[in-house]
């Protein structure tokens, strides 16, 4: 294949990993946003959803349409309640004092991941797509026989890849509603903005939390529920996405959401650009490398509020 | 009458006996608990004294093993020196990581170490010629000796990770004591009011993190040294949570802690082995478990209830 048409296909992919991506890291990102608390356990949340989607799918069997349709509404409300029930046992004793939430749910990472381990097992398990019609793709070119469009061969997308993308946008729209437009948003961000003040306010400030927590844990198994027809189901699976949250959540601005997502389709098409064209392994490190130096000169990150 | 300088050394004391009555499995498990015991008093400067929660101290663990096991594989050199070299490097790191990541506190200072280290460890990954990746190397019991001292026999193995153990022990015991250990509680407690009494707690904080950076590769280079394994698993994550978890169980911010969390942790991972093979599960639950009820940790609980002049 050429370079244009190659260069079209990586960033293809990386628009599809952008779009995982930026659901997961929403979901980081809203629970720091609001509850102030970094939540070191969201990958492996991400990775539940995974592995309950294929437990879910192959439960119904049938049709892949079916059990992917049940997987994809019920496995983020599995996952949320899990996370706000994990909240309102650990994460409220603990008062959400920061540095002991880190260590609780670095305890929480490993309970959840052998836990996956002991009754999953440590095979990956692929989810069957619910439609997975091939799309070609045209190409231009400018030849000696002037412009003319074809249909480069190697150079095509699937319509599933265009659904993960298309799913994600909904996504986005529906919090950004959620936010900005209702009753619940208020809440949400009244108590970002002061939560004791809102305590005064009637506002059951736990509840919200527990809220808070599971919807982001959602966010995550909705990105995985996503991702699985692509990338099998494995019980370590949430390592990386975590650091890509992370990644993201400091490079976009701790706590602001449309840093997040802006910085999610900047992180998720470079990255998928730059492994297909260098060592993943070096390109992990010059990003990690990247975020450090942001964090350290710009705390608040590249769209950050200057917050106190 | 000096009561814990008495009580620490009765815990040498303690320690020398065991090596004669103990039977030779407990006997090789306490050997390795006196090192990583180490490691985690390395950790507990920085956690336990000076408030710094740092999420990559593995990094420091792996330049000390690295350096001094590459200087081994690669320079030829035998591993006395290469036990100087691995200090170096890890004293080298911890102050290029200090000056940058004190730029940050609290969640972010955390953060910072945390991918630091998953450099150093994707770095050890990338250069996979030299440091034979994942898959780590041996270090050969024929080199594992300094002068006539074979190091991997038992007993001399026991005794040289005593040795280090006590070093470190009473160099903590002194630290903690002295007036530079008083400011880096003061900082811990309050760095604002620390810093208004007119004390540079930058300067302080920096020398906090190079001291328990080298503390920490010291026990890598003296790890790969007696047990004669190179690997990077040493610089992976559960490497960096596993002397938080020590430290915490045992009791942050006391000077015996560190072992008495390391030697609990190593005889419960050992106990539920036997029942299953997902260890880190056991791992997971005492740290939420400690985090919601023992904050202060064993030896916290210690101090609080019968001994309050334990440093």
């Amino acid at each position: 294949m050429e370079f244009g048409p190659h260069l079209m296909l990586a960033m293809l992919e990386g628009l599809v990993q952008a779009s995982v991506l930026t659901l997961t890291a929403l979901g980081l990102s809203l629970v720091f946003g609001v509850m102030r608390v970094v939540n070191v356990a969201h990958g492996e949340f991400f990775m539940l959803g995974a592995v309950l989607a294929w437990w879910v799918t192959s439960m119904i069997g049938g049709s892949a349409m079916f059990g992917f349709a049940i997987a994809i509404i019920v496995v983020p409300l599995l996952v949320g309640l899990l996370a706000a029930i994990a909240d309102w046992l650990i994460l409220r004793r603990v008062e959400y004092d920061p540095e002991r939430t880190i260590v609780a749910t670095i305890g929480l990472l490993y309970i959840i991941q052998q836990v996956t381990l002991m009754t999953y097992g440590p095979d990956a398990h692929p989810v069957p797509p619910p439609f997975n019609t091939r799309l070609s793709l045209p190409w231009f070119e400018f030849g000696a026989n002037g412009f003319e469009i074809y249909f480069p061969w190697g150079l095509s997308t699937t319509s599933y890849k265009l659904f993960v993308i298309g799913a994600a946008i909904i996504t986005c729209l529906g919090l950004w509603f959620i936010m900005s437009r209702s009753k619940l948003g208020l809440i949400l961000r009244a108590t970002q903005l002061d939560s004791e003040t809102a305590q005064a306010f009637g506002i059951p400030v736990e509840r919200v939390y527990a809220l808070v927590f599971g919807m982001g844990a959602a966010l995550a198994a909705l990105g995985a529920v996503l991702v699985v027809p692509i990338q099998q189901a494995h019980y370590l699976m949430g390592a990386d996405p975590l650091l890509l949250s992370f990644i993201v959540v400091i490079i976009g601005g701790l706590g602001s959401l449309r840093g997040t997502v802006v910085a999610a389709i900047l992180i998720g098409m470079s990255d998928g650009v730059i492994s297909v064209f260098f060592s993943p392994t070096l390109a992990k490190i010059l990003a990690t490398l990247l975020v450090v130096m942001v964090l350290i000169y710009r705390p608040n990150g590249l769209f950050g509020a200057r917050t106190t | 009458m000096n009561k814990p300088l008495v009580l620490h050394l009765g815990l040498i004391a303690l320690l020398i006996v065991l090596q004669f009555v103990l039977p030779v499995y407990h006997h090789g498990v306490l050997a390795r608990v006196l090192v990583m015991a180490t490691y985690a008093m390395g950790y507990n400067i920085l956690f336990g004294y000076t408030g710094l929660l740092s999420l990559g101290h593995a990094m420091f663990f792996a330049a000390g093993l690295y350096g001094m096991g590459l200087s081994v594989q690669h320079l030829g050199l035998s591993v006395g020196p290469a036990f100087l070299i691995g200090i170096l490097a890890s004293a080298l790191l911890s102050l290029a990581v200090g000056l940058l990541a004190l730029r940050t506190i609290g969640v972010a200072f955390m953060i910072v170490t945390l991918m630091f280290s998953q450099t150093i460890f994707l770095t050890i990954l990338y250069f996979n010629s030299i440091t034979r990746g994942d898959e780590g190397f041996v270090i050969q019991q024929s080199v594992r000796q300094i002068g006539r001292l074979d190091l991997s026999d038992p007993s001399t193995r026991y005794f040289s990770a005593l040795a280090l153990f006590a070093i470190v022990l009473l160099a903590v015991l002194w630290l903690v004591r002295s007036p530079t250990g008083r400011v880096l509680i003061a900082i811990r407690e309050n760095e604002p009011r620390a810093k208004m009494l007119g004390y540079d707690t930058w300067r302080y904080k920096l020398a906090a993190i190079v001291m328990s950076g080298t503390v920490a590769g010291t026990a890598g280079a003296a790890y790969g040294v007696l047990f004669g394994y190179v690997g990077a698993s040493f610089a992976q994550v559960p490497y960096s949570i596993f002397p938080l978890l020590w430290v915490l169980l045992g009791g942050a911010g006391t000077v015996m802690g560190p072992l008495v969390g390391t030697l609990f942790m190593f005889y419960l991972i050992d106990l539920s082995s036997a029942v299953t093979d997902a260890y880190m599960l056991v791992v997971g639950v005492v740290l939420v478990l400690l985090t919601m009820f023992a904050r202060n940790g064993l030896m916290g609980v210690v101090r609080e209830r019968w001994l309050k002049w334990l440093p």
